[in-house]
C-alpha cells in the first residue's frame, strides 16, 4: 500500500441524535487523486468538514502527514498543508482575485503591524514577491487576465477556478474539491478533468473530491470511496464501484425482496 | 507630518494598478495642503482681517472647535479600524477614548501627589506627581489602550456580530462608570471620581509650553497626530493584515480555511484601534486641559459610529470628513445657526438641544438613499448598490 499523506480513522459524528457520520475509516494515498461520492445526505460534506477542523469529530482520529491534527481549529490545519474549495463558492466577493489569492498566503508571509506601517523594505519585497505568486497561480488556473477584478464580477467558471488558485496559495499537500463541476456545462466538466492531473502533476498535491457528475468521477478518480447514510458502503478503483451492487442500490434504492 | 505622506506616495502609486478606484495620493496632497492652509490661516491671518470678518470666523468656526474636531478625527478613524476594516462592531468605544483621556490625567498633572517624578515635562521641578512628557504620555496611553483592546477583546471576540456589539456596548459603560466613582476603590483614589483631573500639564514643543490657548500649535500637534493614524491606517490597509481583515470582513469562514487566524488578527484590529482612541484621549485632555468622568457618556460612542458611517466605512477619507463636519455640527454649527435665527426671528429656540434628532434625522436618510455614505470606500458603494438590483450576484457570498 502506498503511503497516505492523509489518514481518517474511525470517524463518527453525531448531532444530537442524527449520525451523519458513522464510523469511516479513509485515506488520501500520497500523490493520488481519489473521490468520495454518495447520495444526496450521505454525510460527504460533513466527513469534508470533519478533515478541514470546521467540526470535530464525535471519536475518531485525522491524521495529516504523521500528526494528529483532530481538534485543531481550522487555520492551523489549513497552515498545515490541507487546502479546500467550496461547494457553494466561498470567495471575498469584494476583494480583486489577487487579493483573494494573496489572503492565503497570509501564513507563509512574515511581517508584522509595526514592519507594514514603517515599509520596511523587507516587507515590500515580501509584499512583491507573493503578488508575484500570486500573479503565477492565477495564470495556472488561466485567469491571469481577471487579476484586478473583483471576485464577485468573475464569471461563475472563472470563480470556480479561483477558489482552486487560493487554496494553491497555501502550497497545500492536499487539496480538498467539494463539488467542483457543481454548475458547469459538459465541455467545462470535460476540460476540468485534465485540470485535475495538471494540478496533481505541477503542483505536487493530492486531491480529494467530492463529486456528483459520475462521467467525471468515473475519469477523473484513481479510486473511489462511497458514503451512505453516514456508512462507508464500498471502496475500490471505478471498474469495481460500477459494479458494486450496494452502491448500485443505495443510488437506485433497493428491489423489493431485500427492503426494510 | 509631510514626511509620511510623501513616503507613502510611492506605495499607493502602485496600489493605484489594483484599481481600488480611490486616487490616495491626490487625497494625500489635498489633506496636507487643507491642513497647512487651515494653519496659516489660524495663526497669522485671522487677525490681520477686520473685525466683522474674524468675528464671523470666531462665531461659525473658532480655532478651538477646529482643534476639537481633530481630536474627534483621530477616534473616528480608530472606529474605523476595528468596524470598517475588520467588520466588527463596537459600541463602546468611548471607553479607549476614556482610559486615554486618564493616562493623560495620571502622568501629567499633580494628581498622583505622593510621589514626585519629571520625566521631561514642562512642569515646574518642585511640583509634586507624576510629569511625563507629552509625547511620552501619548505613547504610553495609546500602549495601554491597546493593551485594553487586547484585553477585552480576549473574551469576546468569539461571539456573533451582535453580541459582540452588546458586550461592547457594555464596557463602553463600565469603564467610564469606573473613573466616574473611582475615588474611592479600597481607600485608593483612582480617578478623583466626578471632580475629575485638572489641569493637566502643558505641552512641551521644542522648549516651549503650549498652554490652554496655544491653539495654534496645538492645531499643528493634532492634525499631525491625524495624518499619523491615517498613514498608520493606509499602511496596514494595504499590506499582510489589512487584507486578512477585509478577508474576515467578506466571509469569515473562508478566511480561517485560508489560514488566516481569526482571532489574532480580529485582536489586533481591536488594539490598532484602541491604540488610536488612546492618542484621541490624551490630545483631548491636554485639549480642555482636564479629564472629567462625565464627559465620557454612551452618546460618543454612537457619534463616532454614526461618524464612521456618515462618511464612509472604510475609506479614511470619508471617515474624515464624517467626523470634521459631524463634530462641527454638535459644537458649532448649531448653536451658532440657532442664535443666527433666534436673533433674527426673535424667538427662543434652544437649538443644540435638538442635535440627536438631527443625527437620527441624518442617519435614518443616509440609510434609505445613501448607504455607502459620503466618501464610500470603492468595495462597498459596489455591494450597497447591488444588494438594490440582486442580480449580479451569482454564487458569491
Amino acid at each position: 500500500m502506498t503511503k497516505s499523506v492523509l489518514q481518517a480513522d474511525n470517524i463518527s459524528v453525531k448531532f444530537g441524535g442524527l449520525i451523519a457520520v458513522d464510523d469511516v475509516s479513509f485515506d488520501i494515498p500520497t500523490g493520488g487523486v481519489v473521490s468520495l461520492i454518495g447520495p444526496n445526505g450521505a454525510g460527504k460534506t460533513t466527513f469534508f468538514n470533519v478533515l478541514t477542523g470546521l467540526y470535530k469529530p464525535t471519536s475518531g482520529t485525522v491524521t495529516f502527514d504523521d500528526k494528529n491534527i483532530t481538534a485543531k481549529p481550522p487555520h492551523k490545519i489549513a497552515q498545515a498543508g490541507v487546502a479546500r474549495t467550496f461547494q457553494n463558492i466561498r470567495l471575498f466577493g469584494l476583494m480583486t482575485a489577487e487579493e483573494n489569492v494573496m489572503v492565503a498566503m497570509h501564513s507563509h508571509l512574515k511581517s508584522g503591524i509595526i514592519s507594514t506601517i514603517l515599509g520596511t523594505k523587507k516587507q515590500r519585497t515580501e509584499e512583491r514577491e507573493s503578488k508575484k505568486t500570486a500573479r503565477e497561480l492565477l495564470e495556472f488556473v488561466g485567469i491571469g487576465n481577471s487579476a484586478d477584478q473583483f471576485a464577485r464580477n468573475l464569471s461563475y467558471g472563472d470563480q470556480r477556478r479561483l477558489e482552486v488558485a487560493r487554496a494553491l496559495a497555501l502550497k497545500p499537500k492536499v487539496l480538498l474539491l467539494d463539488e467542483p463541476t457543481a454548475g458547469m456545462n459538459p465541455q467545462e466538466s470535460k476540460t476540468f478533468v485534465d485540470f485535475v492531473y495538471r494540478v496533481r502533476d505541477e503542483k505536487d498535491v493530492s486531491i480529494l473530491l467530492i463529486e456528483h457528475d459520475m462521467s467525471v468521477v468515473m475519469k477523473v478518480s484513481e479510486r473511489i470511496t462511497v458514503l451512505d447514510r453516514g456508512q462507508k458502503i464500498a471502496e475500490g478503483t471505478p471498474a469495481e464501484i460500477k459494479s458494486n451492487k450496494r452502491v448500485i442500490e443505495a443510488y437506485l434504492g433497493k428491489s423489493a425482496e431485500s427492503g426494510k | 507630518m509631510k514626511k509620511p505622506s510623501i513616503k507613502f506616495n510611492k506605495t499607493s502609486k502602485g496600489k493605484k494598478e489594483i484599481n481600488k478606484g480611490f486616487d490616495q495620493s491626490k487625497w494625500i496632497r489635498g489633506f496636507t495642503i487643507a491642513a497647512v492652509a487651515i494653519w496659516i490661516f489660524y495663526a497669522f491671518i485671522v487677525d490681520l482681517l477686520p473685525y466683522v470678518v474674524s468675528d464671523f470666523f470666531q462665531k461659525w468656526l473658532p480655532a478651538t472647535t477646529v482643534n476639537e474636531s481633530l481630536v474627534w478625527v483621530i477616534c473616528a478613524l480608530g472606529l474605523n479600524i476595528v468596524v470598517g476594516y475588520a467588520g466588527l462592531l463596537d459600541l463602546g468605544f468611548v471607553a479607549f477614548w476614556a482610559i486615554g483621556g486618564y493616562c493623560a490625567g495620571w502622568f501629567m498633572s499633580d494628581f498622583f501627589h505622593q510621589v514626585n517624578i519629571h520625566i521631561g515635562s514642562m512642569a515646574p521641578a518642585e511640583q509634586p506627581g507624576i510629569h511625563l512628557s507629552f509625547w511620552g504620555v501619548l505613547f504610553i496611553g495609546a500602549l495601554i489602550c491597546a493593551a485594553f483592546g487586547v484585553i477585552i477583546g480576549a473574551p469576546t471576540l468569539r461571539l456573533k456580530s451582535d453580541y459582540l456589539a452588546l458586550v461592547t456596548l457594555g464596557f463602553g459603560e463600565i469603564i467610564p462608570q469606573i473613573f466616574y466613582n473611582g475615588e474611592n476603590i479600597g481607600g485608593f483614589n483612582l480617578s478623583n471620581g466626578s471632580k475629575g483631573i485638572s489641569p493637566v500639564d502643558n505641552i512641551g514643543l521644542f522648549g516651549k509650553k503650549l498652554g490652554p490657548f496655544d491653539l495654534d500649535w496645538k492645531y499643528l500637534i493634532f492634525v499631525s497626530l491625524a495624518a499619523l493614524m491615517v498613514f498608520i491606517s493606509l499602511r496596514i490597509r494595504g499590506g499582510r493584515l489589512g487584507r486578512a481583515w477585509l478577508a474576515i470582513r467578506e466571509d469569515e469562514l473562508a478566511a480561517s480555511m485560508m489560514g488566516v487566524p481569526l482571532m489574532r488578527s480580529k485582536l489586533a484590529a481591536y488594539a490598532v484601534g484602541a491604540f488610536s482612541g488612546g492618542i484621541g484621549g490624551v490630545a483631548f485632555a491636554t485639549h480642555v486641559n482636564g479629564v472629567f468622568a462625565d464627559r465620557f457618556s454612551f452618546a460618543i460612542s454612537i457619534i463616532l459610529l454614526a461618524m464612521v458611517v456618515l462618511g464612509g466605512m472604510g475609506n479614511v477619507w470619508g471617515v474624515i470628513v464624517g467626523a470634521l463636519s459631524i463634530a462641527w455640527v454638535n459644537s458649532t454649527g448649531l448653536p451658532a445657526f440657532g442664535e443666527t435665527v433666534n436673533s433674527a426671528l426673535g424667538t427662543n429656540i434652544n437649538f443644540p438641544s435638538y442635535n440627536f434628532l438631527l443625527f437620527g434625522g441624518i442617519l435614518i436618510f443616509m440609510m434609505l438613499y445613501k448607504r455607502e455614505g459620503l466618501l464610500p470606500e470603492s468595495r462597498l458603494k459596489q455591494i450597497l448598490h447591488e444588494a438594490d438590483d440582486s442580480t449580479s450576484n451569482i454564487g458569491g457570498h
